[in-house]
């Protein structure tokens, strides 16, 4: 095989990796608050997807008035999760938040196929590439690789800098200390949430530049995200940013050499060997 | 400044404090003493909200504070230092500081704030920087002191300061505390050491299973045989 294949790879494996890290991030940021895995994540991304597409092809908006505001939905779906589903079970036991939160994956997907049916719909962007060396670089992943890492230096200034983000690091850690700084543990939940759903309407739209949404969307992405915070270290945001590139680049590569199937597998079994050799995350501290 | 007037309170089928009366004035220390279990923690706990009372009444400066949550209870000017210190491990020092002032009120004078911890305690200052779970358990002492003092409290309230710390470092933290209280806090402190602590405060209460049993100036209760024996080891 030509390297050049390669090496096309090894970048579209970097450029798939901006993307994903925004949705791992999103997901680690409310597990490290919440200690709660939201299982039905990928789905509201899944939903903001198809809000996005109404936003474009159906009423003519310009990607980027619909960008900003598909990233308000993902906010909005973000506090809705919070304040009806989760809140009611925030000290229940484990198992019934997970089913919670996995009941939800089954309503939305439901509900969607219910309203929009199983069609695959695409906004249909036609960008240009660029060619560098003999390498194209198509301009529908660039872009989103673009503002993935922007979005994300964003997050970064926001936990290290401001005072709510600072509490939202904080009360991962303790969240009784939190409240006796004076910090309502219940409105800190709502800002996370509201954050990650922004991280998920963040990634609805870069999603969107390279793939239709259909109802099932979630599982073609929602294993992937899990997995890749399981890799990281759950609530581990630095894991989680690492191990997206990891696993996008096992993809990438596995793809090109064998099939894009096999890339997957081949991920899927790395992943499983690496819960073995590091239980904690690939940046866990060896005990 | 501070009055609990017959406040019972527990958790699930368990009543840690029955019908305590407790009354603090400002400008004193008081310290609670009493063996392990005696619901010295619970009453912390009560007092800063973090535990619901569940009959009896907590006032104050005149405001009824029964049945506020803890983010409520900060406002109103008393800072509790937990057992344990409870900093956040993962947060520099400057951080851990820097949410002590989380308030809208504190943050505006956070700059004088920190200015003033950093006076009273220079490690902090030296450390600024550093990840806070890196610091000594008497540097981590100084870092919950000094968060607590960053919301601009009225009253302190000081649970089991000197556990876990080195022989040394106790007569340091303890000089430390001194220190704070020149500075015209009020203090309301839980300690084990009693015999440390009696030279510190001007009055002292003795809890028991969860019932006050005595009360009185720290001298007077120090000299009591029965408290020496007990919990002196005299």
């Amino acid at each position: 095989m030509d390297p050049i294949f390669l090496v096309e790879a090894a970048i579209n494996g970097i450029l798939l990796g901006g993307v994903l890290a925004v949705l791992a991030l999103g997901l680690n940021l409310i597990f490290g608050v919440l200690d709660i895995v939201w299982i039905a994540y990928v789905d509201l991304v899944m939903l903001a997807m198809y809000a996005f597409y109404f936003m474009v092809q159906g009423h003519g908006w310009s990607v980027w008035l619909a960008g900003p505001v598909t990233l308000v939905v993902g906010a909005l779906l973000g506090i809705a999760v919070h304040l009806l589903i989760i809140s009611p079970i925030l000290t229940s036991a484990p198992i019934n938040q997970l089913l919670a939160t996995g009941g939800l994956l089954f309503f939305l997907q439901s509900f969607a196929t219910f309203l929009w049916t199983t069609d695959h719909r695409s906004v249909r962007l036609s960008l240009p590439s660029v060619e560098i060396g003999g390498i194209f670089l198509p301009f529908t992943r660039v872009i989103p690789f673009a503002i993935s890492i922007l979005a994300m230096l964003a997050l970064y200034l926001f936990l290290r800098h401001t005072y709510i983000g600072t509490a939202i690091r904080a009360v991962s850690q303790d969240r009784d200390a939190m409240a006796l700084m004076g910090a309502d543990p219940q409105r800190v939940y709502v800002v996370t949430s509201a954050v990650g759903g922004a991280m998920a309407g963040l990634a609805a739209t870069l999603l969107s530049f390279q793939y239709s949404v259909h109802p099932f969307f979630g599982g073609q992405f929602g294993p992937l995200t899990f997995m890749i915070c399981v890799l990281g270290g759950l609530g581990n945001m630095v894991g989680a940013f690492v191990a997206s590139f990891v696993m996008s680049e096992i993809i990438a590569i596995g793809g090109v050499m064998f099939s894009t199937e096999m890339g997957y597998v081949i991920a899927f079994v790395v992943f499983i060997v690496m819960m073995f050799a590091r239980p904690g995350g690939i940046l866990a501290r060896r005990e | 400044m501070l009055e609990l007037r017959r406040v019972t309170a527990g958790y699930g089928a368990f009543t840690a404090l029955w019908d305590v009366s407790l009354t603090v004035a400002a400008g004193e220390a008081v310290a609670v003493v009493g063996p392990n279990g005696a619901g010295k923690t619970t009453l912390m706990r009560v007092i800063s909200g973090l535990v619901p009372t569940r009959g009896g009444e907590l006032v104050f400066e005149g405001t009824p504070l029964t049945g506020r949550r803890a983010h409520q209870i900060v406002a109103h000017g008393i800072a509790h230092v937990p057992e344990g210190r409870r900093i956040f491990p993962g947060l520099t020092v400057a951080e851990n500081l820097k949410m002590g002032a989380f308030l809208p009120p504190a943050r505006r004078v956070y700059r004088q704030s920190v200015e003033r911890v950093y006076g009273l305690f220079p490690v902090l200052a030296e450390r600024r920087a550093q990840r806070a779970g890196s610091l000594s358990g008497g540097e981590q002492q100084m870092l919950a002191i000094g968060r607590a003092l960053m919301s601009r409290p009225k009253l302190i309230l000081l649970d089991e300061p000197s556990m876990g710390l080195a022989p040394v470092m106790v007569f340091r933290l303890f000089d430390l505390i001194r220190r704070v209280r020149a500075e015209g806090y009020t203090i309301l402190v839980v300690e084990q050491n009693v015999r440390q602590v009696l030279k510190l405060v001007d009055r002292a209460y003795l809890l028991e299973v969860g019932r006050i049993r005595m009360e009185g100036r720290a001298e007077s209760l120090g000299e009591q045989d029965f408290v020496r024996k007990a919990y002196m080891g005299l």
